[in-house]
């Protein structure tokens, strides 16, 4: 119990001291020194383009993730292969290897292909290669639940042909794992910064790139503002993802 | 009968593969391999730099040494707090539960700024104790700022993963052990632990790497305390050392992958993240 309560404290107070400087006039001074949204302003002027490209960039990962990995999912979850764990292990090296290291091949690999190393694209790859495995496996795992595969049977023997059955049978059947993996891909993308900050440049950066280069240069009340317009970003799909965790554990336990 | 149901066939199966092979390979494979190939050009000798050279040789021992002490720390608290959330009913307690847990996906430059706000030049540490008339007290930019950053990022992590895990732990047991008069210290050791051992291994685990591999904390604290992470940056950034900045890349790699695999065989949990 005193634990709890410490490490609540631990947790909680370093949080509501940034939601609360970010409104403060003056973090030295305090809350004697009044409110201001001044600073909100400020960084939406200085910053704003950051948080509607990571928004843009979040949405296209997802939809890039569906299209690559549900079908993936799908031959993974059907298939008989001894080979089949290894390439499960292969996808999933870009979330055990840490981003730097993944960022620095990129780089490497592609620094010289101008167009792509400056524009959105190439930061939107990197997300995709670090979020997919997540994806899969979320997707995965609810396509081998055991009714789902005598659906698809009954389907068959109806005359159901494959596109019929996947997109008319199987998919509604596993929607809600499939919406928590898109926000789980959404959040992660939104957050991600190890791998960001080397795929970046001046003229594309998301909102962890541009808290980090807030945080380095600018007052403490700007970058607990900025901190503040991220929270309004991600906590909406955290808490949704939570709520719809719930629900696919009630539904189908675990 | 086909050795796949529902009239599928291999080749059906296998087109669905297909197409993130192929982004796979083009991606991550390609890059990757470019960059485990890099450093032969500067001599065999360059992928050994993590070992022989002893600079890189002492960060390499920090950053395990933090990262191990960091997963240590957090496993106790993570586990404390986790088996006390599942176990008590009180008002607020969801709202606790999804309170601690919604760091999970802040990127660490966040928690490094927590902890300049709290412990920087001109932190709320400083003041208090500035108030109390022994000086203005720092600790974000040294070791054991970058301590706390750590444990503050992967306590959500171990908190989510042990309080489910302490929920579906057999009460049964642990009844039948107290009606035999066995103490509480006794009740953890021989009926908790078993019990979340496997979730120990594998969360450990995790902790582990992604201290190892942690960035955007470091980075934003700008820490004296130099963690390989960003060794790896300076020299590729600051330095254009190509080839140093990748062997180095694929030591941290090599350790946190081959940490998870074996965490994952030993714990028999089929959960790669």
């Amino acid at each position: 119990m005193c634990t709890t309560i410490v490490v609540a404290l631990f947790m909680l107070v370093p949080m509501a001291l940034s939601l609360a400087a970010g409104f403060m006039r003056s973090y030295n001074v305090g809350v004697t020194g009044g409110f201001t949204l001044d600073w909100l302003a400020k960084v939406l002027s200085a910053y704003g383009g950051t948080v509607g490209a990571s928004i843009a960039l979040a949405t296209v990962c997802v939809a890039g993730d569906l299209v690559l990995g549900v079908p993936c999912a799908y031959a993974i979850s059907r298939m008989r292969s001894r080979w089949l764990s290894v390439f499960e292990e292969l996808i999933t090296l870009p979330v055990a290897v840490p981003g730097l290291a993944t960022g620095l091949a990129m780089i490497l690999a592609y620094g010289e292909v101008r167009g792509f190393r400056q524009s959105y694209s190439f930061i939107l790859v990197g997300h995709m290669v670090f979020t997919l495995p997540f994806l899969v496996r979320t997707v995965s795992s609810a396509f081998k639940r055991e009714e789902l595969r005598s659906l698809e049977e009954a389907a068959r023997t109806l005359g159901a042909g494959f596109l019929q059955r996947f997109i008319g049978v199987l998919l509604p059947a596993i929607f809600p794992s499939i919406v928590a993996a898109c926000l789980m891909v959404f959040a992660l993308s939104i957050g991600e910064f190890n791998l960001t900050w080397l795929l970046q440049t001046p003229l594309t950066r998301t909102l962890p790139v541009g808290l980090a280069d807030s945080y380095a240069s600018m007052r403490l009340e700007m970058g607990s503002a900025y901190t503040l317009i991220f929270f309004a970003v991600i906590v909406p799909v955290l808490l949704s993802l939570q709520y719809v965790g719930r629900i696919v554990e009630n539904r189908y336990g675990s | 009968m086909s050795r796949y149901p529902s009239g599928l066939s291999r080749s059906l199966l296998l087109w669905c593969l297909l197409p993130l092979t192929g982004f796979f390979s083009a991606f991550w494979l390609l890059p990757v391999a470019h960059l485990v190939a890099l450093p032969a050009r500067g001599g065999w000798s360059m992928y050994f730099a993590v070992i022989t050279d002893s600079r890189h040789l002492a960060t390499m021992s920090n950053t395990v040494g933090l990262s191990l002490i960091v997963t240590a720390v957090t496993l106790v608290l993570g586990g404390a707090v986790g088996i006390f959330l599942a176990r008590s009913r009180f008002l607020g307690r969801r709202v606790l539960l999804s309170l601690l847990t919604l760091p999970l996906s802040f990127p660490g430059v966040i928690i490094g700024f927590y902890f300049i706000l709290l412990g920087g030049r001109q932190g709320l540490v400083a003041d208090v104790t500035a108030a109390l008339g022994i000086g203005r007290v720092t600790f974000a930019y040294g070791l054991f700022g970058l301590f706390l950053a750590y444990v503050y990022f992967s306590l959500p992590r171990a908190i989510a993963t042990y309080t489910a895990a302490a929920e579906s732990m057999d009460r049964a047991l642990e009844e039948a052990a107290r009606t035999l008069g066995a103490s509480r210290s006794r009740i953890m050791r021989d009926v908790w632990l078993p019990q979340l051992a496997p979730t120990t291994l594998a969360c450990g685990a995790i902790i582990f790497a992604t201290a190892m591999g942690a960035f955007g904390t470091a980075f934003t604290l700008a820490s004296n305390f130099e963690v390989l992470p960003i060794s790896i940056y300076n020299e590729f950034t600051n330095y254009a050392n190509f080839a140093l900045a990748a062997s180095l890349s694929i030591a941290l790699g090599l350790i946190t992958w081959v940490v998870l695999l074996a965490a994952r065989r030993f714990s028999g949990e089929s959960s790669p993240m």
